[in-house]
């Protein structure tokens, strides 16, 4: 009864493939902003930060229209990456990754820069007191420590990036093979008049993965009370 | 050894202190609140004093009027805080070779085996910070800082934050690595009676201000 077909599994698979490409590629970039907010003060924070939210309050077919109009064929960013680097982005899978990558950001940032705010900040003056340059304190020390963040973030990130819908549609449309994702797949098949099986086996696996990563995020943050303990 | 002449503003407090000494162990006393956490935080870089000079061992670490400000990383001291401060996500082995590797210093076994056995750490090798009584912690806390070859070695309340039988149990590591570990040392505590045993020397802050400063005698 439960069998998957080559039609699902195809979105299943091209999904994660987009899930793991954008929260891989946000990682870093969430890291540094994470990093950012939690220890810096500038000019411009809260709007910057505030910036960061925005794909989690604004209506997701607003982001995904923005997506287009900047990174579409005949988009400012786009256009160029397009032109100079052979980068396409509009109806591509690769368009999908940069829309789930959007949207899972704020969520993404959130545990790694709590993580940051957690951690004594006298551990990394004794690091410093060591001999060590504040680049390797933040390798050795700060980074480490902000570990179980980081990887929670990144689980978090990674669920929100495979349940992706409204910004990755309006963006990227809904092509079998190349932007139908998990998501896209079931909207197609519950408009279809016999898809309500081959739908329904879709929504079970959405809700695995979906508890398997809060479960994992779970997993880390515990970890994480662990080692600032130094168990 | 270690010149000091300094200013800093601290909000309400302010601290003005100038002295000199070429002593083994400088004894910096005072009650709490006097500036003697500042004081040494300045001397190890971790806070820039408004104005003045901070040479240690000949080399001048911080000049205001010549814009200099060594950062704490490059000045070579070791620094024990009242709380050890060991690196939770590191083993005791791992904690006290962190120094060396960050120096870039190549491993010396001979040095690492006398400061394991002068401080009696080689049995907890393997552990981790959380698993260490308050007394091993600063211990480690102590080969640590040494491991890493400093030239100046700050210790802050060391023994601050232990019940008195613990105090008792390492002080005498504090006494021989005074007369074995060839570093000089600056030594903040208010406990005259620590003071007593450990200085050579001593710089006594009230309020922000160097009141007297000699032997162990201004103790009184």
């Amino acid at each position: 009864m439960f069998e998957i077909s080559p039609a699902e599994w195809t979105a299943i698979l091209l999904s994660l493939r987009v899930a793991v490409i954008a929260t891989l590629v946000a990682t870093p970039f969430g890291i540094a902003l994470a990093w950012l907010l939690a220890r810096r003060d500038f000019w411009g924070k809260s709007v910057l930060d505030a910036l960061v939210h925005l794909p989690l309050v604004l209506p997701p077919v607003v982001t995904g229209y923005l997506l287009l109009l900047t990174f579409g064929r005949r988009g400012l960013v786009g256009g160029f990456l397009a032109d100079y680097l052979g980068i396409v982005f509009a109806f591509r899978w690769t368009g999908a990754a940069l829309a789930c990558g959007v949207m899972a950001f704020p969520l993404l940032v959130r545990p790694m820069r709590l993580s940051i705010e957690a951690i004594d900040r006298r551990l990394e003056q004794a690091a410093e007191t060591l001999g060590a340059a504040p680049w390797k304190v933040f390798f050795t020390v700060t980074l480490p420590l902000a570990l179980p963040g980081v990887l929670a973030g990144m689980v978090l990130g990674f669920a929100k990036a495979i349940g992706e819908f409204g910004a990755t549609i309006t963006f990227v449309s809904n092509i079998p093979g190349e932007t139908q994702t998990i998501s896209s797949a079931i909207y197609s098949l519950i408009q279809t008049p016999d898809g309500d099986a081959a739908a329904g086996r879709l929504v079970i696996v959405s809700i695995v993965l979906a508890i398997g990563a809060l479960i994992a995020a779970e997993w880390f943050a515990r970890r994480a009370t662990q080692r600032l303990h130094g168990n | 050894m270690l010149r000091v002449d300094v200013e800093k503003q601290l909000g309400e407090f302010s601290l003005s202190a100038s002295f000199s000494s070429e002593g083994r162990v400088i004894g910096l006393f005072g009650a709490s609140g006097a500036g003697k956490s500042s004081l040494v935080n300045m001397i190890a870089g971790l806070l820039r004093p408004d104005r003045g000079t901070i040479a240690i061992d000949g080399e001048i670490v911080d000049d205001t009027a010549a814009g200099i400000h060594v950062p704490t990383y490059r000045r070579r001291i070791g620094y024990v805080f009242q709380d050890a401060r060991l690196f939770p996500h590191l083993s005791v082995a791992q904690n006290l070779d962190y120094g060396r590797r960050m120096n870039g210093l190549a491993p010396d076994p001979a040095q690492h085996k006398r400061i394991i056995d002068l401080l009696d750490i080689g049995a907890l090798r393997d552990r981790r910070p959380g698993k260490l009584s308050g007394g091993e912690r600063q211990r480690v806390a102590l080969g640590r800082a040494l491991l890493s070859k400093p030239r100046l070695l700050l210790l802050d309340e060391p023994l601050g934050a232990l019940d008195e039988g613990r105090k008792l149990e390492i002080l005498p590591y504090l006494v021989r690595l005074r007369d074995e570990a060839n570093v000089p040392m600056v030594y903040v505590s208010h406990d005259v009676a620590e003071l007593r045993q450990l200085a050579t020397q001593i710089v006594m802050l009230k309020q922000g201000r160097v009141t007297s400063f000699g032997g162990v005698k201004v103790l009184t």
